[in-house]
């Protein structure tokens, strides 16, 4: 991850091998922008009648942004397994607890 | 100020390596993120199971302005970006390129909170305050704390961009930037789940 | 301000003193005084300190338990009105939990992990301080409630809503119980991350995880459940907060709110919280039983992998603490099958400790003798609990003494007496003295006996139908007798403490005409004995390079041609002699003390008078700064980031985990 202050060619050339340029963080940044455009695209009632698709369709998307940034922008790609299998594992607990209560709650009745 | 000393010098008898391979620090905020996952898990389920609960009067899901909120979301989304440029050019050891990268996403994050604020009083004023009922207090709890977050974010990077005034920051802690940076992508993650989950998806 | 300079003291602390801009509150050197008590950031020193706290108030929760027990030991006393009796049960099950058993358990995460790992100290030593300054200053807040509250809190430990509303709950105790907890949270978040990265990235080399010792698997585990269900307790604290201080909407029925949105949420941390309360007890005595029957722990893998199947399994059980609460049928059926299951890595460790001592040569020490009254005791516990798993036993079974009964087996006979084990076991290390053996079996009988006076009558008391929290009973129900044998019972275990406490005193008086016990006087395992009693503040000499599990026993003993086990070294060959020349060690620092005592200052504020908030506030925010900013004085700056000397080292490293702390602090109000 260290490099040589005089490596500045450009700022689209990767600093090594392992982290995205600063091109790339760019461009997943535009998909980010375009994804959240469709997500409040499907508030307005327009063109497509999402109908049972739009929850699916809004999780799904939620979870490709969410996927995107921690992937890469927190360049958990590029590191240690271990730091992946740690947030996954708060996450999954979190995501696993709050299910259950929720359904103890008959919140989908 | 050189202290006379005639004691022994410091040798490192232990490894400087961890044995991860990753830094105390780094290995710490992942942690700390993971609980945090606890922590607005708890919060948006509050939401979720109360936000129909209006007691008669009017629900936040009511008088959400979305194309406002799409806009702060698609800010604080840019800031992510601005941040890891951030941290991308600090490890090329470009210190005034990220200094102004940092603040750039201080100054996003900014935005995100004076959106906030600005869509909090406007509820107020539609009469959505926070002891309104059952979902609005989950709602202001919720976003509430996501902004104190988002404002505590605001202040690590001011700190840094202090720091790099100074020339405190460099290539070789450029590390600090990373961490700092990881705190700033897990609040705009957050962001992602709360825009979807309690702004998009309608209340049946 | 002068510019100090000083030679070089001792031989263990080479740091020179750099300039002085703060003046007093720079950074101190070693010794053994008040400020450097306040300052330490030494694990050993904040697990003693913890240590010394939770005896304290296991004192004063003990207190509470004698008031209550005297008021039921016969019916219809008016000792105590029924308001105090309800603030009396509420702060006596919160003392003892979160102010006796937790730190207690946390003394020995503190002092034992780093040396059980072969490492100086933990990740974060600065934070560890923090950790215990944060918990003090929640501790003493929430007892303040006492004087300046109106009166503890009345709700019960759970504090189940819409009792611990305004409404009904009209006093401050609950506004006190709600940011008390919150501040305590906050530094069991901080400590077990601190714990966490300390065992993932501090162990020496060759220790594998797999060659660590059972007691720090636990106590790993126990870190990652306090990581993840505290912040689930932190969520219902606020909303109870919000509700009772800013009038907010989250339990108030008439709203259209659910209570039982409480319930759930404390659950989630409140039954991982049991498991908290076990898990290192179940180290202590894992350590503790093959040491005295001269064998390894009896399936060291499954005792690490059931360690790690409680852990997990711990979160799918809450909802059995709400049987009864309206949850209906199906939810009942799935949790009350979950709850079921979780027994069997429990009994998995039981046979492995029993497999441990068969066959072993056994020393009834009383150390040893605490452990298996732990694993007896708490099979007893576990028994009781199995049956609460079925549900329509437990229809029965809920809100009486019969669950009172469980609960204290469990944590009493399991997590108490493991850890009163475990401190005998370890306080020649700690203290450089033995504890009496035979005061101490006295104390061990006390407290076997007493406790099951006190707690065997409940499990008849609650089959007959006798209420829990309540604060007397009719004659004529047939309660009276076991009452009373509870309550003679109760001050047996008094009578025990009040034994132990002496035999501290007298076996240090003792020690004065006794050979020092040395490195490992119970010719132990692990590679906390190998260096000198008490602990050289540097740990190590050398850090060690292990090669196996239990690898001080293999340093001590080998096979030989028949494969028999041979003494290979003596301790004097074997242990290190003490000699920490040129060894750096972290520096130590007084602003986590200052932080810390911001915080009830905030909690005061938020529940009287918010420019109190204010001054806890600049206390808190102005001591991270200082922290962050505290000169270096350690003349080898400029490490990589991965030195895990501590973050002294690196201001940017600081501002990060600073950043941590801040934001989880944020979330104190």
């Amino acid at each position: 991850m260290s490099d040589n202050v005089t490596d500045v060619e450009t700022e689209t050339a990767p600093d090594d091998d392992h982290h995205p340029s600063d091109l790339q963080y760019v461009k997943i940044a535009l998909v980010l922008g375009l994804i959240t455009a469709v997500e409040v695209f499907t508030y307005f009632e327009s063109v497509l009648d999402w109908g049972d698709a739009l929850i699916p369709s809004l999780l799904v998307m939620m979870v490709v942004k969410f996927w995107l940034v921690a992937r890469m922008f927190m360049h958990l790609k590029q590191d240690k397994p271990i730091l992946s299998g740690l947030f996954i594992t708060g996450l999954g607990m979190a995501v696993a607890v709050y299910i259950v209560a929720l359904l103890a709650f008959q919140f989908w009745n | 100020m050189a202290t006379t000393t005639t004691a022994p010098v410091v040798t490192h008898k232990d490894a400087h390596q961890t044995n991860t391979g990753i830094s105390n620090n780094k290995l710490a905020m992942w942690l700390f993120l993971g609980t945090e996952c606890l922590l607005f898990g708890g919060l948006i389920s509050t939401y979720l199971l109360y936000k129909t609960r209006g007691n008669g009067r009017t629900l936040p899901t009511d008088i959400f302005d979305i194309p406002f909120t799409s806009v702060s979301s698609f800010v604080l989304l840019m800031s992510s970006l601005t941040m890891v440029l951030a941290l991308s050019a600090i490890n090329r050891g470009e210190v005034e390129r990220s200094r102004a990268w940092l603040l750039t996403t201080a100054m996003l994050g900014g935005v995100f909170v004076g959106g906030q604020v600005y869509e909090f009083t406007t509820f107020v004023r539609e009469g959505v305050g926070f002891t309104t009922n059952p979902a609005s207090s989950a709602f202001y709890t919720l976003t509430g704390f996501h902004g104190v977050h988002v404002s505590i974010g605001i202040l690590l990077l001011m700190s840094l961009v202090v720091a790099s005034v100074q020339g405190k920051l460099k290539q070789s802690n450029a590390e600090t930037v990373e961490i700092i940076g990881l705190y700033w992508h897990f609040v705009d993650i957050v962001w992602i789940f709360i825009f979807t989950v309690i702004y998009l998806i309608p209340a049946e | 301000m002068a510019i100090i300079e000083h030679p070089l003291e001792i031989e263990t602390r080479e740091a020179p003193l750099a300039e002085r801009p703060l003046g007093s509150l720079t950074r101190p050197q070693g010794g053994n005084g008040w400020r450097d008590w306040l300052s330490t950031v030494d694990h050993k020193r904040i697990g003693i300190m913890y240590g010394v706290a939770a005896m304290f108030f296991f004192i004063v929760g003990g207190f509470e338990a004698l008031l209550l027990r005297t008021q039921l030991a016969f019916p219809e006393q008016g000792f105590l009105s029924a308001q105090l009796y309800n603030e009396l049960y509420t702060m006596h099950g919160l003392t003892m939990v979160f102010l006796f058993v937790m730190p207690l358990a946390a003394a020995f995460a503190n002092y034992l992990i780093p040396l059980q790992i072969g490492a100086r100290d933990v990740a974060f030593p600065r934070l560890n301080a923090l950790s215990f300054w944060v918990w003090l200053s929640g501790a003493v807040f929430i007892n303040s409630s006492w004087l300046v509250g109106g009166g503890g809190p009345d709700c019960g430990w759970f504090c189940y809503s819409p009792n611990s509303g305004v409404t009904f709950s009209p006093t401050h105790g609950v506004d006190f119980y709600a940011v008390g907890l919150l501040i305590i949270g906050a530094a069991s978040i901080v400590s077990s991350l601190n714990l966490i990265v300390t065992v993932l990235n501090m162990r020496a080399p060759g220790m594998s995880l797999f060659r660590m010792p059972v007691l720090t698997w636990m106590l790993l585990v126990t870190q990652f459940l306090l990581a993840f269900a505290l912040p689930v307790i932190v969520v219902a604290l606020f909303l109870l907060l919000f509700d009772r201080v800013f009038d907010s909407q989250f339990f108030d029925p008439d709203a259209g709110a659910d209570p039982l949105l409480w319930q759930h949420l404390f659950w989630i941390f409140g039954h991982p919280e049991v498991y908290i309360i076990i898990l290192p007890s179940f180290g202590i005595i894992s350590e503790i039983i093959p040491t005295f029957s001269r064998k390894p722990i009896f399936g060291y893998s499954f005792m690490v992998f059931s360690g790690i199947a409680i852990g997990f399994m711990g979160w799918g059980v809450w909802a059995h603490h709400m049987f009864v609460s309206g949850i209906g049928p199906i939810s009942v059926a799935a949790f009350s099958l979950s709850t079921m299951f979780i027994a069997v890595p429990t009994g998995v460790k039981i046979l492995n400790w029993l497999a441990t001592m068969w066959g072993g040569r056994i020393r009834f020490t009383t150390a040893m003798l605490f452990a298996v009254g732990t694993v007896a005791m708490f099979t007893i516990g576990g028994l009781s609990g199995v049956t609460h798993a079925i549900a329509p036993a437990d229809t029965q079974q809920t809100d009486t003494y019969y669950i009172v009964a469980h609960f204290h087996y469990v944590i009493f006979g399991g997590g108490v007496l493991g850890l009163m084990g475990g401190s005998y076991f370890w306080w020649p290390k700690i203290f450089g003295y033995m504890l009496n053996e035979t005061r101490g079996k006295i104390h061990f009988w006390l407290m076997i006996i007493g406790m099951n006076l006190t707690f065997g009558p409940m499990h008849v008391l609650g089959l007959q139908g006798m209420s829990r929290r309540i604060d007397t009973y009719s004659a004529g129900f047939g309660f009276d007798l076991w009452n009373l044998v509870a309550t003679i019972g109760a001050f047996t275990i008094a009578f025990g403490v009040a034994f132990f406490l002496y035999n501290v005193f007298a076996s240090k008086r003792d020690a004065k005409h006794l050979p020092a016990p040395g490195p490992d006087p119970w010719d132990a395992r692990s590679l906390e004995w190998m260096v000198p009693s008490p602990t050289p503040e540097h740990n190590f000499d050398e850090i060690p390079t292990v090669e196996s599990l239990d690898e001080w026993w293999y340093r001590k003993y080998g096979y030989d041609a028949d494969g028999k086990v041979v003494r290979i070294a003596t301790v004097d060959e074997a242990a290190q002699a003490g000699d920490g020349e040129g060894v750096h060690l972290p520096s130590p620092s007084f602003w986590p003390l200052v932080v810390a005592v911001g915080m009830p200052l905030i909690g005061y504020g938020i529940i009287f008078n918010l420019w109190l908030c204010l001054i806890g506030g600049l206390l808190t925010a102005g001591g991270l700064f200082a922290w962050v900013l505290e000169p270096v004085d350690d003349p080898d700056t400029g490490h990589g980031h991965d030195d895990h000397h501590g973050d002294d080292d690196d201001d940017g490293d600081d501002a990060a985990m600073v950043g941590a702390v801040a934001a989880a602090d944020g979330e104190e109000g």
